[in-house]
């Protein structure tokens, strides 16, 4: 029999759907302003691979020239993403959800166990609760690479009052770079994202916004009990 | 909500709940969705400011630059926060030049007229030759200087800290007021400082760079150099410097950048 299992909190759903366009847009206005001074390539033994980005690739997403309005986009929406970033740390800190999203001692090596069976290799997967251990390790690690852009971010733009945060960083350069590579990796993250919500299928997806899964099992009596007041809060 | 006089509902079924819980969720969700794309179109097309001391900006994104600044200044600046310094040697032999704004000549450059002209009150031009400024006490500053675009660049400069220039030639009470404003000798080129970044004590009237006289194309005889700002505020080849409450006009500014521009 179908049954509601109440899965994410609606804290955590806003967010996420806060943040899911507030990143975009940090990501988009931060090439603005990296085109400006567009220096980072790959380069192993002096050989060049590529470099950030193809000339095809600015042009496509009309990036040139929008320095000074990538600038004052960044410096608006930098607000959004700290505040519900924040939002996020307290809520969850407080609400003891961490539990369920901080990896566990076992984790790390139950993630390849994860990762073998999404790829296939193996038939079964460790048993988890709300997130399986490669979960755990993958959204922690967004969140605190979250909170790595902020500081980056600080320390590149003011590095003369925030020169600790800059010191911390390994100087400004390093800062750059940092500030940099993590919004690779939340490309990263992203694509890899996409393709386990889709390969989760609806019932996960819907998750997200509705808070709830359908599970099939018998009815416990608590479902019984539940006014037909609102869960969806 | 149920109160309690009113009749119990009959228990939805789980199927109920579902399509229902389904119902106001995904609703919300799009009318937030909406009301968020709605936004986003409404800051993207929103007009530009009106030219004045700055402009080229979204008028919504301007008055953000301007609260950031408000808290960047009483907040979070301290003159006490100083630049990081290097030893010379790793100076670059040459300073890289980035524009010629204000400094292209169609006559060779003059030396021997030029003149640093303060604007006193009433009109009173106080005129100060580059002899006259190297008698004052020599400053020397080897930091990475940053440009707005994201290069920068280890320089070493030296001349007259503008708290010297200041004492020196009894400006006390026009360090008072809110800002200071340069321009180059042509007027093409022209920043507008506030008083604390300019009072900060690394930033220089510099005539010389690495050890040597001061390049034409580096800003010489004498520029700005002001390390808690970016490059777009250390104007080259000054020619005047007024003091005033008001904001004073800003090249950068008037073409969407922050009228701030502080690190």
């Amino acid at each position: 029999m179908k049954a509601i299992k109440e899965k994410h909190s609606l804290a955590m759903r806003w967010c996420h759907w806060v943040n899911f366009p507030v990143l975009s847009i940090m990501i988009w206005s931060g090439m603005l302003i990296y085109w400006a001074n567009d220096e980072y390539s790959f380069t192993i033994f002096g050989h060049t691979f590529f470099r950030f980005f193809p000339d095809w690739f600015y042009t496509t997403l009309k990036i040139p020239h929008r320095l000074s309005e990538g600038m004052a986009f960044h410096f608006l929406f930098m607000w959004f993403f700290t505040l519900n970033g924040i939002l996020y740390l307290i809520y969850t800190v407080i609400s003891g959800e961490w539990r369920e999203l901080v990896p566990k001692r076992n984790s790390f090596k139950e993630a390849w166990l994860v990762l073998l069976h999404d790829l296939h290799i193996r038939k079964t997967a460790p048993p988890q609760n709300k997130y399986n251990a490669a979960q755990r390790i993958a959204y922690t690690s967004i969140i605190l690479m979250g909170f790595g852009s902020v500081i980056t971010g600080l320390a590149v733009y003011k590095p003369v009052q925030f020169y600790y945060l800059t010191w911390l960083c390994g100087g400004y350069h390093f800062a750059r770079i940092l500030h940099f590579a993590l919004t690779l990796g939340y490309v990263f993250f992203f694509v890899i994202h996409i393709v386990q919500v889709i390969l989760a299928g609806w019932n996960n997806f819907r998750s997200v916004i509705s808070g709830f899964e359908i599970v099939n099992e018998e009815p416990k009596p608590l479902i019984k009990t539940v006014k037909n007041d609102e869960h969806s809060e | 909500m149920n109160t309690p006089n009113k009749k119990i509902k009959k228990e939805l079924t789980v199927e109920q709940k579902i399509s229902r819980r389904n119902f106001i969720s995904f609703g919300t969700f799009g009318v937030l969705a909406a009301g968020a794309f709605g936004g986003w179109r409404w800051l993207y097309n929103s007009p530009l400011e009106k030219a004045g001391i700055t402009a080229g900006a979204r008028k919504p994104l301007r008055r953000v630059l301007n609260s950031n600044e408000a808290v960047l200044r009483n907040v979070v600046f301290s003159e006490n926060n100083l630049v990081k310094t290097y030893p010379k040697e790793l100076a670059a032999k040459h300073a890289r030049v980035n524009s010629y704004i204000g400094i292209e000549d169609e006559k060779p450059f003059d030396h021997e007229t030029w003149k640093l002209n303060v604007i006193k009150k009433g009109g009173e031009v106080l005129q100060i030759g580059l002899d006259e400024l190297k008698t004052l006490p020599k400053t020397e500053i080897v930091y990475d200087f940053k440009c707005v675009e994201g290069w920068d660049q280890i320089s070493h400069w030296g001349g007259v800290s503008f708290r010297d220039f200041i004492k020196h030639f009894k400006l006390d009470e026009y360090a008072k007021m809110e800002f200071v404003g340069m321009e180059t000798p042509d007027r093409s080129y022209y920043v507008g400082l506030d008083m604390p970044s300019a009072m900060h004590p690394q930033t220089l009237l510099a005539y010389e760079m690495s050890d040597k006289p001061l390049p034409l194309h580096n800003g010489g005889p004498l520029r700005l150099i002001i390390p808690v700002k970016y490059g777009i505020k250390n104007i080259k080849r000054i020619g005047s410097i007024t003091f005033s409450n008001t904001r004073p006009r800003d090249y950068w500014a008037e073409e969407g950048y922050d009228y701030y521009s502080g690190l």
